[in-house]
């Protein structure tokens, strides 16, 4: 397998509160030899928040961080799902209405930037299924995640809407053509074959696999492809609780030990949350809530530095010395 | 009709509100051919299993939106999803479901008293002095139309509104499909009411603002229309028709570009203390955990360790040239 290269968009959360993304990240690139280029120049994707007060700002700041993307002629990788659906929203938006996309190239123009749209745009936990591969990352494991009971939070921006996930999430078929296969149309059975990861809204599997790739037991648990309240929490507190109280608790029913998230702001809210959520579902809730990346991290056994456990709010550097 | 056929097993949710103390499911077994509806096979149930087996259904082609049911979950419209479809997505056993189990009547059949009364409350209808015999017709231009047309293929079927887990956890929330509604008369140009419309779906509690932005209403949708699209429009709309009042949630969506002016990033700090202005008293034991685990830094005042952004003169320039709404 060539190296596998990257341009890495950490988004705002990894280089703030969750310094323990962004190192554990970096770390398992590092263990699987993966090259991550950070867009230095990149700005906050709005967080989907940004579009709600003005839609041309959020398009053409998130086609200005594709841009340089591009310019190193780098796929994106993100480590956050709402930034990954930011970035693809504009992606979409621009690679389809091309009034829209001649405005934001307007604008950008004068920085000698022009969003192109040949940068495809994936969450790391995709790049590291498809691209790296299950059974690569199952030869690299050194302590193996057994006896642990790991819930699967899928975080509702990777996984909706799916046709956006199936589009951008997944290898592009131009890929495989190069390999020899000739024309496959990504509506092909041949492809569809390939990469049977086409994320059931309903019943998502990729991160249920990676755990079980890491020998863990995945937990079995309806809240998993739930939302996590957490884009509510300054205006209404009582529904974010009661959505990530919900989560954490049906993931405790089902015997989990642990949770893990490709999405650092449901971590947030999931990891920070449990006291108030219990108080108003009347309930204790104590359950390490670990990043994507943490996770994969433990069982590669990076160092307790890079995994980071220590920033995690609930309790979690116990599972380090349970490994 | 093919002859090929596949063996599934349905578990149907049974219950009669009238005599029944908890639902319960029941599990039928048949061969399903490739071209077998949904509502086919509800049919079946009630015309080879049981007759009582009660669910909604009229028009047979999509458009009267009374067959919405939940299979394994999904939200569906049985007579226009594929039966088989369903089997290559969640296996042979498929779990037929009420699309909200707490407002179950008899099986299938739901109290949709809260949909209709939602949707009646942001006015779905223009409201216009038009003339009751006009000399002419009102012409709208195609870019017009084009609008609120996908908004305008809502069918009422609830396959959105009973996704929403807002609308779970909170019973003043309008939901998906009332907000498209809203949407498509608001941006009528033959629409008065616009205003009314916008102030009402930006209240805190039932409008727009606490959406949690989850996407399931795009998900359940079987008309394409996107609901969550048209609840980003009216966002975008309260602050165009200058609509929108300082609250904690406007202030939150226009805070991002304080920050991300200064730095690139968003201040994650900043941006929690400007939506909340003194109530940010709130957030205090979660901030001190915060602070405990190295997550915020309350003494760096001089913001060292914020990232920040190469070539930020870039998006400064950006956002003074681009940015058209704002906050007043």
């Amino acid at each position: 397998m060539s190296k596998l290269k990257y341009a890495l968009y950490t988004g705002c959360t990894a280089k703030e509160s969750t310094p323990e993304l962004l190192s554990s990240t970096l770390a398992v690139a590092r263990k699987l030899n993966i090259e991550l280029v950070d867009l230095v120049e990149a700005s906050c994707c709005g967080a989907s928040h940004l579009q709600d007060f003005d839609e041309l700002l959020s398009l053409t700041l998130n086609a200005r961080n594709i841009c340089y993307a591009e310019q190193r002629g780098l796929d994106v990788v993100t480590i956050c799902n709402t930034c990954q659906l930011n970035l693809v929203t504009t992606k979409e938006r621009l690679d389809h209405d091309p009034e829209m996309k001649a405005r934001v190239n307007e604008a950008l123009a004068e920085f000698g930037l022009e969003y192109k749209g040949t940068s495809q745009v994936r969450h790391f936990l995709y790049a590291l299924i498809d691209d790296y591969g299950l059974d690569s990352i199952r030869e690299k494991v050194v302590q193996p995640l057994k006896g642990h009971n790991i819930a699967p939070f899928y975080g509702c921006h990777n996984i909706r809407p799916s046709h956006l996930h199936h589009k951008h999430n997944l290898p592009q078929p131009e890929l495989e053509a190069s390999e020899g296969g000739g024309e496959v149309s990504y509506e092909s059975e041949e492809f569809l074959g390939k990469y049977n990861r086409h994320e059931n809204p309903y019943a998502p599997t990729s991160l249920d696999d990676l755990i079980k790739a890491l020998e863990g037991n995945a937990v079995e648990y309806e809240s998993k492809n739930k939302c996590c309240g957490f884009h509510v929490d300054l205006q209404a507190p009582a529904t974010s609780n009661a959505l990530s109280g919900t989560a954490l608790l049906d993931a405790i029913d089902n015997s989990a030990d642990m949770m893990v998230t490709p999405c650092p702001l449901c971590q947030l809210n999931l990891d920070l949350k449990q006291e108030s959520a219990g108080k108003q579902l009347g309930r204790d809730i104590e359950l390490p809530v670990l990043h994507m990346p943490q996770m994969v991290a433990l069982a590669l056994g990076c160092t307790p530095e890079e995994i980071g456990l220590d920033h995690n709010v609930t309790r979690a550097t116990h599972l380090m010395y349970e490994m | 009709m093919s002859t090929v056929t596949q063996k599934v097993t349905i578990k149907a949710f049974r219950f009669n509100a009238e005599t029944d103390y908890l639902p319960y499911y029941k599990t039928y077994e048949m061969e399903v051919g490739k071209d077998e509806l949904i509502l086919d096979l509800l049919n079946r149930i009630k015309w080879e299993y049981d007759g009582s087996f009660s669910y909604r259904r009229s028009c047979r082609h999509g458009i009267c939106g009374a067959c919405g049911i939940k299979v394994n979950g999904k939200p569906v419209l049985s007579c226009k999803q594929n039966a088989l479809e369903l089997v290559d997505l969640f296996g042979d056993e498929l779990v037929f479901e009420p699309q909200s189990q707490k407002r179950a009547i008899k099986d299938m059949i739901i109290d949709k008293g809260d949909f209709w009364e939602k949707h009646a409350a942001v006015k779905p209808y223009v409201e216009a002095d038009i003339e009751a015999h006009p000399a002419s017709e009102t012409i709208m231009p195609q870019t017009k139309v084009e609008q609120f047309l996908d908004a305008d293929y809502c069918i009422q079927c609830g396959g959105c509104h009973y996704a929403c887990p807002v609308l779970e956890v909170n019973d003043q929330f309008f939901g998906p499909a009332a907000f498209a509604a809203a949407y498509r008369f608001a941006i009528d140009p033959r629409d008065n009411a616009a205003t009314e419309r916008l102030e009402s779906t930006a209240q805190l509690g039932q409008g727009v603002w606490d959406c949690v932005k989850c996407n399931e209403c795009v998900e359940a949708c079987p008309k394409e229309v996107n609901p969550f699209e048209k609840i980003t429009r009216l966002h975008n709309m309260q602050f165009e028709q200058g609509v929108a009042k300082r609250n904690v949630a406007t202030k939150h969506a226009e805070g991002f570009t304080r920050s991300i002016k200064k730095f690139g990033y968003l201040d994650e700090q900043d941006i929690v203390l400007y939506s909340e202005g003194p109530g940010v008293v709130k957030h205090l034991s979660e901030a001190l955990k915060m602070v405990k685990a190295g997550k915020v830094h309350p003494f760096d005042i001089m913001k060292k360790k914020m990232p920040r952004s190469e070539n930020l003169d870039e998006i400064r320039t950006i956002i003074d040239k681009v940015q058209t709404s704002k906050l007043d």
